[in-house]
């Protein structure tokens, strides 16, 4: 802050303190922070177009373009609206998107990971500088040149342990006042005795002093931390990014007339416009208009439903045609959406169960590595009554057996994994989610939303007349409705020319209607046409008095659907469709597919109580939906997966985000998991095996710091190599 | 063996440059955006008077 100081007016120093904190926040305030999401740039022009463009007008102050992110962060005038810099920016032939700046702010900066590479940074050049100086006592300094090289190697490591090593002497002070054991611990026991009898051995003016294998322990551990961190928040800040894609924003009825708020202000009793098209941000009750709501994401059922004044709504369902006003009777945490959350929440807990390999490793490891240290200390105790001897074979012990390969085993994979699983369009949101992955053996699919794409296709064009199809593109051409324009798609594809109609007006919540030579024609649901309605997602059209012509629908396969599902069936696993759909909608997607295994008019409480007596019968499933109704069952399966395009709350409560529009990734990365996980043992056993070689060695007292070293770097090596092998 | 005197302090200093060079670039986010700065030094925009 360089604002300067400014005089006061009050006297009373205490009562100015207040203002001067409200002028500091009104000087603050007259900042708008804009971002936008910018997914097309990819080069300096771009940058340097955008950036241009957005500082010409006045009122922005500054204007940045970060290309890695492909985002624009954006500081300008209070009264400067996103949808305005949106509009800039489009102008200029970019496509853009506006973020919510709230959900961003803990993507800004990654303290966490930038404090980890300072502490790696420090590690590296401290073992450089003390590898350097061991050189030269390896290849034979003596006497007092071999003291002042371990005097000025103890200089260097001391602070530089103190510093760098703080990461694993927290999380094993945690475990230990939870009497747990954990990866942590051994390594600060090895770290810690290590130094300990290293500069009791340079006082003494011995021979070996392990400074530098203490440094290389710490800095390839931390190595292994730093790319576990960078993976997972590579992997947070994109699933951030889609939050932020969907602000929450609302628009509220006043008397002075309509304004835009945030949802989080909205209270119980206010009158939200919903515009078509739009999300229902709260539960309500509808006060003015008639229309049609998508509520798939909430039940799975892909035909729209009737909506008019006085009937409920619930948070998340869409709005098709006409604008509609709402009473507010639960808002925020209250709202059925919300609910729908805490039920994630319950199923969740059993997910913590799972021992990763890592942690299962840990535990065998860590006491092993304590009675091996413990007993070669006592026993060569007891052989020589040397306290030196016995001290310093302990501490080769533990540092020749420390975890350095096992802490750079996992990290190195699951990156190499997640990076390549990223590049295919995979965002993978937890830890020990590839793990998890790669057991599976039962998938199970939702259908709206999952399978299909939630965009019907017309499927009897050929069966109808040629004058209805043309009537009814007429009628469809001018509405947004979701079924008109699957009508005017396959009208338009197959060079259907509309028919001449007059006054073509939409009644929202009904359909279309228009006249054509003096009598009446109407597009739209059963009961307004006056047909009779049928099993699946139809509207129809009625010319006159003649009886009405229905157009039936199906819903749209998402790409690759196909491909994943006979992918996986081929990989021996059992594929299950669970929907919250009619049955017949269901079965003929389900015969469609092969899929033999079915059910419909599933609850939400009904698909995750599937999935968990699937999982009681002993098998790992793979959940893979999209709507608020799956969020339970995503959270109780063995892993998660859910489309970018899933409500957030169904985003949340997975494991594995798919970006693209394409199914058939997720059999490859089950390949990829298994694979990756083939690796990780791998790697532990390789890591086991330069321990078998060295330990005897150590035991025995002949381990120098020289063969500490070289076993060290050699695994970790071996190890890094190993993961880069990943396919 | 007197020219360790010297030559031990020098290349400890150099070592610790190299560090505080890099402990700087980190605190001023110079790796936030590693795309976009390889590009930004193509672009001439600048090139005559610095950015206001």
């Amino acid at each position: 802050m360089t604002a300067p100081m400014r005089p006061t007016p009050s006297a009373c120093p205490a009562c100015s303190a207040a203002p001067a904190a409200e002028a500091q926040a009104a000087r603050d305030l007259p900042r708008a922070q804009i971002a936008l999401s910018l997914p097309t740039i990819h080069c300096a022009a771009c940058i340097s177009k955008i950036e241009r463009g957005l500082d010409a007008d006045p009122r922005v102050i500054s204007a940045r373009v970060n290309l890695t992110l492909k985002r624009a962060s954006i500081e300008a005038a209070p009264e400067v609206t996103a949808e305005e810099m949106r509009r800039v920016v489009e102008g200029l032939g970019y496509e853009a998107h506006e973020l919510d700046p709230g959900t961003l702010n803990a993507t800004a900066t990654d303290s966490a990971g930038r404090d980890l590479l300072m502490r790696l940074a420090v590690a590296g050049f401290a073992m450089m500088n003390v590898m350097l100086l061991s050189v030269s006592v390896w290849s034979g300094a003596e006497a007092a040149t071999r003291d002042m090289f371990h005097w000025i190697s103890a200089a260097i490591t001391f602070p530089a342990i103190a510093f760098s090593g703080m990461p694993f002497f927290r999380n094993a002070w945690s475990a230990l006042r939870q009497a747990r054991l954990n990866m942590d611990v051994p390594i600060t026991l090895a770290i810690g005795l290590a130094l300990a009898t290293s500069l009791w051995e340079t006082m003494l003016a011995g021979a070996h002093a392990y400074f530098d294998a203490a440094l290389a322990l710490t800095f390839f551990l931390l190595a292994g931390r730093y790319l576990d961190h960078r993976t997972r928040a590579i992997a947070r800040s994109a699933a951030e990014e889609l939050t932020a894609l969907e602000v929450p924003r609302a628009t509220r009825v006043t008397e002075a007339g309509d304004e835009q708020v945030n949802v989080s202000g909205l209270a119980v009793g206010d009158l939200i416009r919903v515009r078509p098209g739009g999300r229902m941000p709260v539960d309500g009750e509808i006060v003015t208009g008639t229309s049609e709501l998508d509520r798939s994401l909430l039940t799975g059922e892909a035909r729209p439903v009737f909506a008019g004044p006085g009937q409920a709504v619930s948070a998340g369902e869409v709005n098709l045609t006409g604008p509609l006003t709402l009473r507010a009777t639960a808002v925020g945490s209250d709202t059925s959406l919300h609910r729908m959350a805490d039920l994630v929440a319950i199923a969740e807990s059993g997910r913590s169960r799972y021992t990763s390999l890592a942690d299962g490793a840990a535990k065998l490891y860590a006491p092993g590595v304590h009675i091996l240290a413990g007993f070669s200390f006592l026993g060569w105790y007891l052989y020589t009554w040397d306290m030196r001897t016995a001290l310093n074979i302990a501490a080769a012990v533990l540092i020749i057996t420390c975890p350095c390969a096992l802490g750079l085993a996992v990290p190195a994979v699951t990156t190499a994994a997640s990076g390549r699983l990223f590049r295919r369009g995979m965002l993978i949101k937890h830890e020990t989610a590839l793990e998890r992955l790669a057991q599976v053996d039962t998938v199970v699919f939702d259908k709206t939303g999952t399978l299909t794409s939630g965009t019907p296709r017309l499927t009897n064009l050929d069966a109808l007349p040629p004058e209805a199809v043309a009537c009814a593109l007429a009628l469809a051409q001018g509405s947004s409705h979701p079924l008109a324009r699957a009508i005017t798609d396959a009208a338009t594809e197959a060079g259907v020319a509309p028919a001449q109609i007059r006054d073509v007006t939409e009644v929202p919540g009904y359909g279309t209607k228009g006249t054509v030579d003096g009598c009446e024609v109407r597009l739209g649901r059963a009961g307004w046409t006056g047909a009779q309605g049928v099993s699946e997602t139809a509207t129809f059209l009625k010319v006159g008095d003649r009886p009405p012509v229905a157009f039936t629908f199906t819903d749209a396969l998402r790409p690759g659907a196909e491909a994943a599902v006979e992918a996986l069936m081929r990989q021996g696993k059992r594929v299950i469709l669970i929907s919250g759909d009619t049955t017949p909608a269901v079965e003929a997607l389900a015969q469609r597919l092969g899929i033999p295994d079915w059910m419909a008019e599933a609850l939400p409480a009904d698909k995750a109580a599937r999935v968990e007596a699937l999982t009681g019968e002993g098998a790992r499933v793979l959940m893979v939906g999209d709507g608020l109704n799956d969020t339970a069952a995503l959270a109780a399966a063995h892993v998660s997966i859910s489309p970018a395009s899933a409500l957030d709350a169904a985003r949340v409560a997975s494991d594995i985000v798919l970006l693209g529009n394409d199914l058939s990734t997720i059999a490859a990365a089950c390949l990829t998991a298994r694979s990756a996980t083939r690796r990780i043992t791998e790697n532990f056993r390789i890591a086991t095996v330069y321990n078998i070689v060295a330990v005897p060695l150590a035991v025995a007292g002949l381990a120098t710091p020289l063969i500490a070293a070289l076993a060290m770097s050699l695994s970790s090596v071996t190890v890094s190599l190993n993961s880069l092998r990943l396919r | 063996m007197n020219i360790l005197t010297y030559l031990i302090p020098i290349s400890l200093t150099l070592g610790g440059l190299g560090l505080v060079a890099f402990i700087y670039t980190v605190k001023s986010n110079q790796y936030d955006d590693p795309e976009g700065d390889a590009r930004r030094i193509l672009s001439d925009d600048w090139d005559d008077h610095p950015k206001p």
